[in-house]
């Protein structure tokens, strides 16, 4: 019998934390999937991030450093610099990248450095237990907005992939979701594309996935994905936001 | 002739396989739990599989490994 799908060797054995229905799972397997077939898997190097995927460096097969709460961009500079073969990649929730992190992101895009972001938004703190996030929707119920996202006094939601695109040095950003099984074929094109782009010294690439927090949203997995498609997407269109190929291309 | 296999002790019972099948042939099996705690999943008929591996995309824990 021939094999249609198996766990891929660049996930270690180590059974993931997460709750059950977390998309983190699936996110997990696409970016390990994209560095083995684009045979990237001995010289990868992740950046863990804190939050629900600290534990990030438990499941990837290939060396991985945990930087300071959202310093992953700056560390994995570092390590790309000195180490200008390898694959470096960081794979970043919204609590980190998007809030305590911003400023390291904005600077690693804008310098364009030629690093891969992985950057998982489910609009929500989760591994502290659902508090109001950055990325948090205009109304959204967490434990420290239970009337809802008031933006009066808390703004508006930032949406990094529009934010980052304005940069000038970016190679390639991307908003996917992994609610159904053809966003997640899709988030897996993506993701290894930027990875593609890296390898090809292109610079800078950054994949925004937006994913579920069944537990802090108080739903069932199922509701949490079917919630995501009806809230998140609307606010957070999908669709690639900045392709320095292609601009080059219609020069 | 497909083959699915279930890595149950690992299988959280979170029903996204469940819902991606486009057969509906998967299902929580209520008689079991593993050793986490959860129904896990099982195959109500393994001959009507079409091994479209639709449900081990969307497995976010690497449950299923699809043959054929």
């Amino acid at each position: 019998m021939a094999v249609v799908f198996k766990k891929t060797s660049m996930l270690t054995d180590v059974p993931l934390h997460y709750c059950p229905g977390c998309t983190h799972g699936i996110i997990h397997r696409l970016v390990a999937e994209s560095i083995e077939e684009l045979g990237a898997a001995d010289k990868a190097i992740g950046v863990a991030p804190v939050g629900c995927a600290v534990f990030a460096y438990n499941y990837f097969n290939c060396d991985m450093q945990e930087a300071a709460h959202g310093r992953a961009p700056a560390v994995a500079t570092g390590i790309k610099r000195v180490n200008r073969d390898c694959v470096v990649f960081t794979y970043q929730g919204d609590g980190d990248l998007a809030s305590i992190g911003t400023a390291e992101i904005v600077h690693a895009a804008a310098r364009g450095e030629n690093i891969t972001v992985i950057f998982v938004n489910n609009g929500i703190y989760g591994m502290t237990g659902g508090q109001m996030a950055p990325t948090t929707l205009p109304g959204q119920v967490t434990t420290t907005s239970p009337y809802g996202r008031d933006t009066s006094h808390c703004g508006y939601p930032i949406g990094i992939s529009e934010l980052l695109s304005t940069l000038k040095a970016p190679s390639f950003i991307e908003r996917v979701s992994v609610h159904d099984v053809k966003n997640v074929v899709n988030a897996k094109r993506a993701i290894k594309e930027a990875f593609r782009r890296q390898i090809d010294g292109k610079g800078f690439s950054l994949v925004e996935v937006l994913s579920t927090c069944p537990t802090n949203w108080g739903m069932n997995p199922l509701d949490a994905l079917k919630w995501l498609e009806a809230n998140m997407i609307p606010y957070y269109p999908l669709g690639n936001y900045k392709d320095r190929d292609k601009e080059a291309a219609s020069k | 002739m497909a083959k699915l296999t279930f890595a149950s002790e690992i299988c959280k019972g979170c029903g996204l396989c469940v819902n991606a099948c486009p057969k509906k042939l998967l299902e929580l099996d209520k008689s079991r739990i593993n050793k986490k705690g959860y129904n896990p999943v099982h195959i109500t008929d393994q001959a009507a599989c079409v091994a479209c591996a639709a449900c081990a995309r969307m497995c976010p824990d690497c449950v299923i490994t699809v043959e054929r």
